[in-house]
């Protein structure tokens, strides 16, 4: 199984070589209730680390995504537009809003793991 | 943060809980609003909204007292009738949004929005002619019984029986082993319902028993606003406020023609006869997206006609509606439009409200046999 990567911003991160694959985190499906849509970014889209690069809209408010990484949006989940079930999925499978290819992977290093992001969630609580 | 009777019963069902107008108050509970939602168009939703203000206007005069408050007519109001309505202040924009019902020749009961209690309770105080009394019902509470599903909860767990009692009436009822409860054919879904003034200290006991119906399920917040936007009802402090006029907020129904008395009459009077600035309407996307309060309406060379004064998903029609102002210009149905939100146009266009048909009943008294 793939290592998960994990934002203090409950982001969940997969990552494939030098490709980032960006989603949320359960704990934040849950926080933000029935999610009824997606913005995606444009592909080709430079982002900067901590930049919002996509919106997820719940019926009760918005929140946005933000970049783990500095990078170039290669891919955004068109199929997720039309489908919010799949933000429920992992992010190694169809859960992942976008990927972007890092300028510089390193900026990853900081990021949980799952038992440190878990332990972090439940100190939220 | 204030607390309703039902307060320790929300937390009870695990209900995820926010503040709203002072109070700490159920925004859902554990299947969610999509589900809520769903559940009150098709079954029946309970609605805890002790946070609402109740009081009672009596003595000599009472009905002429609130025509020399509000727009509408109250004279010749049958016994029991409800009129939605709004208090105006002198520049004919509006303090609050309520209903107010005729008990008796010279007694009215009102519900007043949570957010508004004491500026309204201080108006009407300050306008109360001698010999009128208003008493505030601080020791009740209000329970919402919305849906297809109400009447038949009403009577299997209640024993009351509300078959005679048409839309915007009010009966007395006393339910077995219960004080007198207030039942009001009215409420903010669209769906048949209505709403139960009980006293505080049985909320409890009724608000329990009416959720052991099968057909009865809890609702929160979140989903009496995605409700009421479905059909089109204003949110007092979002689609109308102080400075927004009955007849802009197209609440011309609500204005009585023979009435002149009240706060603001000669703004109203005359957007009546040379037209407003703007209007308030329906607006539904075409496009995916969600736009909420605060977005700008533009037409179509880009130029802001407008703004979103509540707006959101619509679980009923899966896509997302709203409600805003707008030049009366572009204030048809059908009228294509943008909603702009985070710098990105999305395709809209005016709606006629409500968005869905309307279940409630009719307002004729049934004939007698």
């Amino acid at each position: 199984m793939a290592e998960i990567k994990y934002t203090d911003d409950h982001e969940c991160i997969k990552i494939e070589g030098d490709v980032a694959w960006v989603g949320i985190t359960k704990y934040a499906q849950e926080a933000l209730g029935d999610l009824v849509y997606v913005e995606l970014p444009e592909v080709g889209r430079e982002v900067k680390k901590g930049e919002d690069f996509a919106v997820v809209e719940s019926v009760k408010t918005a929140a946005e995504v933000y970049s783990p990484v500095d990078g170039e949006v290669v891919e955004a989940n068109d199929n997720m537009a039309d489908d919010m079930e799949l933000i429920t999925q992992p992010v190694s499978e169809q859960g992942w809003i976008a990927k972007i290819k890092m300028s510089d992977p390193s900026q990853l290093d900081g990021l949980m793991d799952e038992a440190k992001y878990n332990e972090y969630t439940e100190s939220l609580d | 943060m204030k607390k309703t009777a039902l307060h320790a019963a929300h937390v009870a069902l695990g209900a995820k809980m926010g503040e709203f107008a002072g109070y700490d108050m159920p925004l859902y509970y554990d299947k969610g609003v999509i589900a809520e939602h769903e559940w009150v168009r098709s079954h029946c939703g309970l609605f805890d909204v002790s946070h609402m203000g109740q009081i009672i206007v009596e003595g000599p005069g009472a009905a002429e007292f609130w025509e020399s408050l509000t727009p509408s007519p109250f004279q010749k109001k049958a016994h029991g009738r409800a009129q939605y309505t709004v208090l105006t202040n002198a520049e004919g924009g509006i303090i609050d949004d309520l209903i107010i019902t005729r008990l008796s020749d010279n007694k009215f009961f009102a519900v007043i929005n949570a957010g508004c209690k004491d500026k309204d309770i201080a108006w009407i105080r300050e306008n109360l002619p001698a010999g009128l009394k208003l008493e505030v019902l601080g020791n009740r509470a209000l329970i919402a019984v919305q849906g297809g599903w109400a009447e038949r909860i009403l009577h299997e767990v209640l024993e009351i029986e509300t078959d005679d009692l048409p839309y915007m009436h009010i009966m007395e009822a006393q339910a077995p082993s219960f004080e007198k409860i207030y039942v009001s054919r009215v409420g903010y879904t669209g769906e048949d319902g209505f709403e139960l003034s009980v006293p505080e200290d049985s909320a409890e006991e009724i608000w329990n028993a009416l959720l052991n119906h099968p057909e009865a399920a809890p609702i929160g917040l979140a989903a009496r606003d995605s409700l009421r936007l479905e059909m089109g009802y204003p949110l007092y402090g979002h689609d109308i406020d102080a400075t927004t006029s009955p007849v802009e907020a197209d609440l011309n129904w609500i204005i009585s023609k023979k009435t002149d008395a009240y706060p603001g009459y000669g703004r109203i009077a005359r957007e009546q006869g040379d037209g407003v600035s703007r209007k308030r309407v329906g607006v539904r996307l075409l496009d995916k997206g969600v736009a909420r309060e605060g977005a700008e309406i533009r037409n179509a060379q880009d130029e802001k006609i407008g703004v979103l004064t509540s707006g959101g998903f619509s679980p009923s029609l899966k896509e997302s509606i709203g409600q805003g102002y707008v030049d009366p210009a572009f204030a048809v149905p059908g009228e294509k439009i943008f909603v702009n939100v985070r710098g990105r146009n999305i395709g809209a266009e005016i709606a006629s409200m409500p968005f869905v048909p309307a279940k409630t009943k009719s307002m004729k008294k049934k004939e007698a046999a």
